[in-house]
Parts: structure tokens; C-alpha cells; sequence
């Protein structure tokens, strides 16, 4: 298929129960490579559910997941996926450094991407200190660094922004478009609409389904909204209507 | 699995132990505690010297037991664990990176826990004192073992901490301290025949009593091992890659 050769993600028919709810009833969708994807939607509408289910670590009910040309979740895939959780999964009794070392040797990279990705996340005052001593913003970046060691070519990350000061979440954004620059494919997840003029294309998702599948000028131009956030409010109420 | 991967997991964890001092304190000085205590109880009796070598092998196994299943427990509820099982770490690099960290751990407490029952509590056996660590350290390992096993199946901290007393006190029972295992109720002795501590204790009661152990010891120990690699070999089992 030449989509695969092309798109860094193809999900076709995904269908995911949580318990007895169906969160997503049948999901298509295309994330392109070398671009950054924001998935935008409120709390509870599934994008976790989709997130996990392109890194394969989630159950899925039917449909195919492809990422990068196989199928979700491969052994193939696990050094070419970084996976950044919405809460910060990095070892808090231990040290920045010491993490990020069993992070490297994890994904066999070399020692020098220590102190690559420590220089990238701007954390180079506190490489030894524990990261329970760390605020929570800074313990964040920590998760993000972990990621990237040993430049994976698709990084999925769940909310790297919540709860960041404006300054820090606008070098976030700068360092994921340099990252797309080098080539890298990157599927934001936020609930922040104001992050979606920052992203090359948007995915709105809702209550399980996508309402928007396009660019951010696109959005506009469709809606006539003058942003996002009431692009956003234009399709619940058009998708209500009819 | 892959030994580089493994190794790497030990360091990890043995790592985060040595930040934790109060835990490295309670795991060696627990167990010498106990058995200075279970020494003093029988103070200018006999008791001692039979039922010391036992619980040498008793404490270590609980000990390790609790400890290692909390700890995995906590690897889960971190998130840690879904970010490590997405990458190319298997699950048995896991599993026994964490078995040969708390084993590592392991032979300090039983050459600490054996050295200050023979040396501080005047503990004396039949058998060589040397075949006492061996026996120690892989009762402890069972105990990692073990709490590895069933820390695939609790969901909560309250959960794990219940299987102590579900999964060791029976065990504890049964394995021939309270009554010697051939005057257990049939059925019972038959349970306890299934029992890895069942084991473990027989062979310290062996080195208690019988000068040239090392045949009949031998066999108890390689029993346990058994049931050591089964349970990790279970536990990797019950690991999920995916889950709801």
C-alpha cells in the first residue's frame, strides 16, 4: 500500500473497550511523517486510549494499527517508538542522570545521547539531583529526555505540556518543530487548544470520533471560526444538528 | 532475553535501593533481630539449636518476600513499568534484572543474618556452617522469587501486602516448625510436599542433626532453586505487554 510507505501512522477500523465502554467505535486515521500532529479534544474522549494503542501497549477490540509499516506494538517497533506517558514515568529516587542512563542502555544507545538529550530538555543544572527534588515541570522533561535517547523516528507524547509555564511550553514547541525538521514524526496529545496553531495538522477528537482529520488553516477555512478552540465549538454544533 | 538488558535492570535497581539507607538497614538488621530474640526466648535450653537453623531459613524468605513484591508493585503503579515494556526491554530482562539485584541483596542478609546466628547467638549445628549460607541465600531468593510471582497479581499496595500472610503464613505452617512434616495429617503432608519452604526447612533441620549433610541438603536445595526459576518463569508469564 503506498500509504504505508508515506505515513508514519495508519489506524483503520480501531475499536477499543475500557471496561463495558466502548471508547473508540471504529477509528481511521492518517498521521503523516516529518510533521508534527496535534491530537486535540476534551478529557475522557479517548485520545489516551488512541496514543497507547499506536505505541501497542493497549488491548484493542478490532481494526489494524500500523505504525511506521507494522503492525502496532511490534519488537521491531520498540526502538523506533518513543512513548512520553501523561504522568512523568521516570524513577523519582533516582537521579536525572541515572535515569536517563538506564533509558539509554535500554534502547542501546550510546552514552554521549546522555548528555544529548539532558542539553535538549535544558536540564544540565540538575543532572544529579534526584527527581523527586525536582518540580514538576523539570520532572516532565525528565520523562520527555527518556524518550528521546536514541533519536526514535516517531515520538507519541501524552500531554508534555500540562501543567507548564507559558515559557517552557513555547521551547517545547520550538524544540518539536526542530525535531520534525530533522525528520522525526511527532502525535501531540493536549487539551489546550491554543497549542493547535503550532502543529502542522490537527486530529479532533471527541466522545471516541474524530470531528477533524486537517491543517489548521484548513480548520479555519471550513468553520470560518477565527481559532481553534471555536472551530472546535463549530463542529460539535454542526455535528449536533445533523 | 538479553544479558546487557538484564544487568542493566540490576543496576537500576540495586541503585535505587542505596538511596533508600532505611530500607538496606531494616532488610540485614530484621532477620538478626529476630533470630536474637528467638535466641533469647530459649535462653539455657536446648531449643535453640534445633529450631535456630530453620528460622534462619524462615526469615530472609519472608523478608525478601515482602519487599521484592511491593517493589514491582510500585513499578506498575508508577507508570514505569508500561514506559519499560514499551521498549525493546523483555519481560524476562525485567523479571531477572530484579531477581539478581534482590539476590545480590540476599546473600549479604543471609551471610550477615547466619554469621550473627552463629557468632552473637550461639547457634551451633551438626553440618558444615558454610552449607547454612547456602541454604540462607536461596530461601531468600525464593522469597524474591516468589514475591515477584505473586506481585503479578495485586492490583493495590493493600492487595500485595495482603499475600504475606495468604501466601507465606500457610507455608509457614505447614513446612514441618510447628509439627515435623510425617506427623502432619496425611493430606497435609501432602500439600506441604508442594511447598518450596517445606523444603527449605528440611534442610536446615538436616544440617541441625546430621554431621555429613551436604547429599541430603544438596537435594533440598536444588528443590528450591526449582521452584525459583518457576516462579520467575510464571511471573513472565503473567507480565502483559498489553493491557485494558
Amino acid at each position: 500500500m503506498a500509504d504505508d510507505q508515506t505515513a508514519a501512522v495508519v489506524v483503520d477500523g480501531l475499536r477499543v473497550f475500557r471496561g463495558s465502554r466502548e471508547v473508540l467505535p471504529g477509528i481511521s486515521l492518517t498521521v503523516p511523517r516529518g510533521q508534527v500532529v496535534g491530537l486535540l479534544g476534551p478529557n475522557g474522549g479517548g485520545k489516551t486510549t488512541l496514543l497507547r494503542s499506536i505505541v501497542g501497549v493497549q488491548i484493542i477490540a478490532g481494526g489494524t494499527v500500523t505504525v511506521l509499516g507494522e503492525p502496532a506494538g511490534s519488537p521491531g517497533l520498540r526502538s523506533r517508538v518513543g512513548y512520553v506517558t501523561q504522568d512523568a514515568s521516570v524513577y523519582s529516587d533516582l537521579t536525572v542522570r541515572a535515569n536517563l542512563t538506564y533509558f539509554a542502555a535500554l534502547a542501546g544507545a550510546p552514552r554521549a545521547d546522555v548528555e544529548r538529550v539532558i542539553e535538549v530538555v535544558d536540564l544540565t543544572t540538575d543532572v544529579d539531583t534526584r527527581v523527586d527534588r525536582l518540580s514538576g515541570g523539570q520532572r516532565s522533561r525528565v520523562s520527555l529526555a527518556a524518550a528521546l535517547i536514541g533519536s526514535p523516528e516517531l515520538l507519541v507524547l501524552d500531554e508534555p505540556t500540562v501543567g507548564l509555564d507559558p515559557v517552557l511550553r513555547r521551547d517545547l514547541w520550538a524544540l518539536f518543530r526542530r525535531l520534525a525538521g530533522e525528520g522525526t514524526t511527532l502525535l501531540v496529545s493536549s487539551h489546550v487548544m491554543d497549542e493547535a496553531a503550532r502543529c502542522d495538522r490537527l486530529l479532533l477528537l471527541r466522545e471516541g470520533r474524530l470531528l477533524a482529520d486537517d491543517s489548521p488553516d484548513g480548520l479555519l477555512a471550513r468553520t470560518g471560526a477565527p481559532d481553534a478552540e471555536q472551530a472546535f465549538f463549530a463542529l460539535i454544533e454542526t455535528e449536533g444538528a445533523a | 532475553m538479553s544479558p546487557r538488558l538484564t544487568l542493566a535492570t540490576a543496576r537500576r535497581v540495586l541503585l535505587q535501593l542505596r538511596a533508600d539507607h532505611r530500607t538496606l538497614v531494616l532488610m540485614i538488621a530484621v532477620p538478626c533481630v529476630l533470630l536474637g530474640l528467638l535466641a533469647w526466648i530459649f535462653n539455657g535450653t536446648p531449643v535453640f539449636d534445633s529450631v535456630g537453623a530453620p528460622f534462619l531459613g524462615v526469615f530472609p524468605f519472608v523478608v525478601m518476600f515482602v519487599i521484592t513484591s511491593v517493589a514491582t508493585l510500585r513499578e506498575r503503579s508508577s507508570g514505569t513499568l508500561e514506559r519499560l515494556l514499551s521498549t525493546p526491554l523483555g519481560k524476562g530482562d525485567f523479571l531477572g534484572g530484579y531477581a539478581l539485584a534482590f539476590g545480590a541483596l540476599a546473600v549479604v542478609q543471609a551471610l550477615v543474618a547466619t554469621g550473627f546466628a552463629i557468632w552473637v547467638c550461639g547457634l551451633d549445628v551438626a553440618g558444615p556452617r558454610w552449607l547454612l549460607v547456602v541454604v540462607a541465600v536461596t530461601d531468600a531468593v525464593l522469597g524474591t522469587a516468589t514475591g515477584l510471582f505473586v506481585s503479578a497479581f495485586a492490583r493495590t499496595e493493600f492487595q500485595a501486602v495482603q499475600f504475606m500472610p495468604a501466601f507465606v503464613l500457610p507455608q509457614f505452617l505447614l513446612c514441618g516448625l510447628l509439627l515435623p512434616r510425617d506427623m502432619l495429617p496425611r493430606a497435609l503432608e501432602l500439600v506441604s510436599d508442594f511447598l518450596p519452604l517445606s523444603y527449605a526447612v528440611d534442610a536446615m533441620r538436616t544440617l541441625t542433626t546430621q554431621v555429613d549433610a551436604a547429599a541430603d541438603v544438596g537435594r533440598d536445595v536444588v528443590i528450591v532453586a526449582a521452584f525459583v526459576v518457576a516462579a520467575i518463569a510464571a511471573g513472565s508469564l503473567t507480565l502483559r505487554r498489553r493491557t485494558p
